[in-house]
């Protein structure tokens, strides 16, 4: 299943021009909760069953035009459920949860979550820094949901969610940011206080709970209550802008202080790539960072970007179980990533 | 004293943090304060914490209150974190509207309504969001949109009076 994913050519993560690429990409959502039904963590198996009844016709609610299919959780295998994991369109809570069902449009863009922690989880990402871009598509969607069904809605609380760090808009807007100048230059603590103490939150790649890998980090807000959308998406568009500047002002430090250690690191990262037999994923995604950086930075001329942006999303355990067509222990798929690096970067 | 995220174990981890000017003190036992470094490092995110960081309410009747539509209990809120529907926000409004406020430093929505909900939005927010939106389609120089707005707004300002 999903196979048709893999000629997606990630879309949402191609930048499609040569600007330094320091966002990947801009995630929106919304959470909503029905008005007839217990949120989630209420509702026995049977209520679960007819709450995804209600939105296994996409196009009843959404039209016909978005190319919308509807899956339930319980139908994928576990390999399927990382797959989506690995292309953001499940989160990790919903990834082991077993139930509920998931909206996808077929170019991965808009993507609904039913029955994660609130009924629906609704999901728009656009490529790098768009935020404005998305939030009007999000709008959009959230909209044409509404017409359909009938929200827990209170005018003076705004939209009712299941966790109260999500009550009001319901917004959580994110860019997912590629940081290795400000990790090799050490500052990166400095943007974690920095951004503590106005109110936003950064993580890991996949989100709540999860580790920086390959020198990702995904900036979201975290008050949703007594802003506008349009304040929220603002506001993180402002912190954001500060963030890269502060990250190239890193990459020029290195490139003007320290630039045979940089070059070595990124080098370095290509030897490993083009030429190991065993690699874990954390290790090629750490390779894949340098190389990133290196081409950024002009130093590698004759890769190209798109080439690693691809690799950062298909050396992923669940992508290279999809594309050899059969589950891989470990081992196995150490040694089939190191061929893909092989095969792309040589 | 128990740990605030499990309710088992004696807290030894003790940390305290202004929100909003006011203290708030978190207690864990050592085992959740491992679990839930990253969480606790970074303790503005407040999501896995919302439990430890809602009053017990004994003042305003917290230990009994219910709600009468799911049947969740405040205890158990505290507990997990997690509102049971929305009649929730009513039966704990007492000690949700303050939970808000501490997360959010605010308690008062002003994004935006569903369509079916949107002739309860108050009609200065309404007015608001129509001239912003006006603004926006002159500078785009798309008139038709631009004409209709105009007259949403006048007949707004029109209906709700001097």
């Amino acid at each position: 299943m999903f196979e048709e994913f893999l000629d997606n050519k990630n879309s949402w993560i191609n930048q499609g021009d040569s600007s330094p690429g320091v966002v990947f990409s801009s995630r929106l959502r919304l959470a909503r909760n029905l008005s007839d039904f217990f949120f989630p963590s209420c509702l026995g198996p049977e209520a679960v069953e007819k709450l995804i009844d209600r939105f296994k016709d996409p196009s009843s609610y959404l039209g016909g035009n978005g190319n919308f299919a509807f899956i339930r959780m319980a139908d994928l295998n576990v390999i399927d459920k990382e797959f989506l994991l690995e292309r953001h369109l499940i989160s990790r809570n919903f990834f082991s949860m077993n139930k509920g069902g998931l909206v996808f449009s077929q170019d991965e863009r808009v993507s609904v979550m039913v029955s994660e922690e609130d009924h629906l989880r609704i999901q728009v990402v656009e490529a790098g820094f768009n935020l404005e871009k998305g939030w009007q598509k999000l709008n959009k969607v959230d909209d044409q949901i509404s017409q359909s069904f009938d929200y827990a809605f209170l005018p003076e609380l705004g939209y009712l969610t299941s966790c109260p760090t999500n009550t009001g808009t319901a917004l959580r807007a994110s860019c997912m940011l590629h940081l290795p100048g400000l990790i090799l230059t050490q500052k990166i603590e400095k943007v974690f206080n920095f951004l503590n103490k106005i109110s936003f939150t950064i993580r890991g790649l996949f989100g709540e709970g999860s580790q920086a890998l390959g020198n990702f980090f995904q900036i979201s807000n975290q008050i949703s209550l007594g802003l506008k959308e349009e304040e929220v998406i603002d506001n993180l568009t402002r912190v954001v802008t500060q963030v890269i500047q502060h990250e190239l002002d890193a990459r020029q430090a290195l490139q003007a202080k320290h630039k045979i250690s940089l070059e070595d690191i990124v080098w370095r990262a290509l030897g490993i790539a083009r030429n190991s037999r065993l690699i874990n994923c954390k290790e090629a995604l750490a390779h894949l960072s340098a190389l990133f950086l290196g081409i950024d930075l002009g130093i590698i001329k004759d890769i190209e970007k798109e080439t690693v942006n691809n690799l950062f999303i298909v050396i992923q355990s669940a992508h290279l179980q999809k594309l050899e067509g059969k589950p891989l222990n470990r081992n196995e798929r150490d040694y089939f990533r190191a061929e893909m690096l092989r095969e792309k970067l040589n | 004293m128990l740990c605030n995220i499990c309710h088992k174990d004696t807290a030894t981890v003790h940390l305290t943090e202004i929100v909003d000017e006011k203290v708030v003190e978190l207690h864990v036992c050592q085992r959740c304060a491992q679990s839930k470094k990253g969480l606790i490092q970074e303790h503005f995110d407040f999501s896995g914490l919302v439990g430890a960081f809602a009053d017990e309410g004994d003042d305003k009747g917290g230990p009994q209150l219910k709600c009468a539509n799911c049947g969740l209990d405040y205890q158990k809120f505290k507990k997990i974190g997690r509102l049971g529907c929305k009649d929730c926000y009513l039966a704990f409004k007492a000690l949700i509207l303050p939970l808000l406020k501490r997360v959010h430093g605010s308690a008062r929505h002003q994004g935006k309504f569903p369509v079916s909900e949107k002739s309860k939005m108050p009609v200065e927010s309404r007015l608001n969001r129509l001239k912003e939106e006006l603004k926006k389609s002159v500078e785009a120089e798309e008139y038709e949109v631009a004409a209709s707005l105009r007259d949403q707004i006048k007949k707004l300002e029109e209906e709700s009076g001097p």
